[in-house]
């Protein structure tokens, strides 16, 4: 018997997940955005569990917002991983600060 | 109601399988594909749970564009992936403990009752046929209740786009561009010169 626990706790593992990938690979740029995109996918996982739950279409709606950031916040972060790559040869993320100014 | 059952684990030890791969692969180009089978995954348990439009927007948005995305940026990159992985095992103990006692109190919190038994009616196992469908009932809700937040999300993106382009786009030395303005506004008496040559001695 599936029931809304169950994609709870799905979420909240994929979630977990996502916040270790950024703690283990704290170096590692690309890394660290593919784990935001894991918690990005563990929010929606709960938004449309909640929302086929509730019978509510809403979730839904918002499940898309969120999508539509996740897409934006790839494309910038991804842009700005190319430029840090280009001035500094490697994507280290203790060697960030360089990127001030 | 077996079959279900049997689907939802199947899909969702799957996607926590491959979510693992992907913050543990030593490749990054792995990581990238794992993350693509993790997302076909959650879409297939978006069908499951009745929001079939979401799911192949998710196919479509992660695995067309922003998974793609991710391997052009890794492999048109030429990093030492090596080198990136030092200190994964220093902080592999600290992490499990705290990825462990996250999950616990995430746990914890969703097995009290309170939160989520007002919810806890079942979903319907096949689709009603008369029932307006999935795709429909986001469209009649979106373009009317949420028209704003439509309109924002096409904001976002545009904002994304501009900014994204901006940050990439450089001006390369030694490389010759027409300029339409120049073109436009030359007239022949700044394009044309008027010399006298020597005899037997030419222009310098």
């Amino acid at each position: 018997m599936i029931n809304l626990e169950h994609y709870l706790f799905l979420g909240a593992i994929i979630f977990t997940l996502g916040v270790l990938g950024i703690f283990l690979n704290k170096k590692n740029l690309i890394i660290i955005l593919m784990s935001i995109e894991l918690i990005l996918l563990s929010v929606n996982i709960n938004f449309i569990a909640f929302s086929a739950f509730i019978n509510d279409i809403s979730g839904q709606i918002f499940a898309m917002l969120t999508l539509t950031v996740a897409a934006a916040e790839a494309a910038i972060g991804l842009a700005i991983l190319v430029v840090f790559f280009r001035n500094l040869g490697s994507i280290e993320v203790n060697k960030i600060n360089k990127l001030k100014g | 109601m077996v079959i279900y059952s049997l689907t939802f684990y199947l899909f969702s030890s799957v996607a926590v399988l491959s979510a693992l791969m992907v913050i543990s692969a030593k490749n990054p180009v792995h990581s990238v594909l794992f993350l693509i089978l993790s997302f076909v995954n959650a879409s297939g348990l978006f069908v499951l749970l009745g929001a079939e439009f979401l799911a192949m927007i998710l196919v479509v948005v992660y695995v067309g564009a922003v998974a793609v995305l991710f391997l052009f940026v890794v492999m048109m990159l030429d990093i030492n992936f090596v080198k990136l992985r030092e200190g994964f095992l220093q902080y592999l103990p600290f992490g499990a403990l705290l990825g462990i006692v996250l999950v616990f109190e995430l746990g914890i919190l969703y097995l009290t009752d309170r939160s989520t038994n007002i919810y806890n009616n079942q979903i319907p196992l096949e689709p009603v046929i008369n029932e307006i469908e999935n795709t429909k009932m986001i469209g009649q809700i979106l373009y009317t209740d949420y028209f704003y937040l439509f309109q924002i999300c096409g904001l976002i993106l545009l904002v994304a786009m501009i900014g994204s382009i901006t940050l990439t786009l450089r001006d390369k030395g030694g490389v010759k561009r027409q300029s339409i303005v120049t073109q436009n506004t030359l007239e022949a008496s700044n394009a044309i010169e008027k010399k006298r040559a020597k005899l037997g001695e030419g222009i310098e």
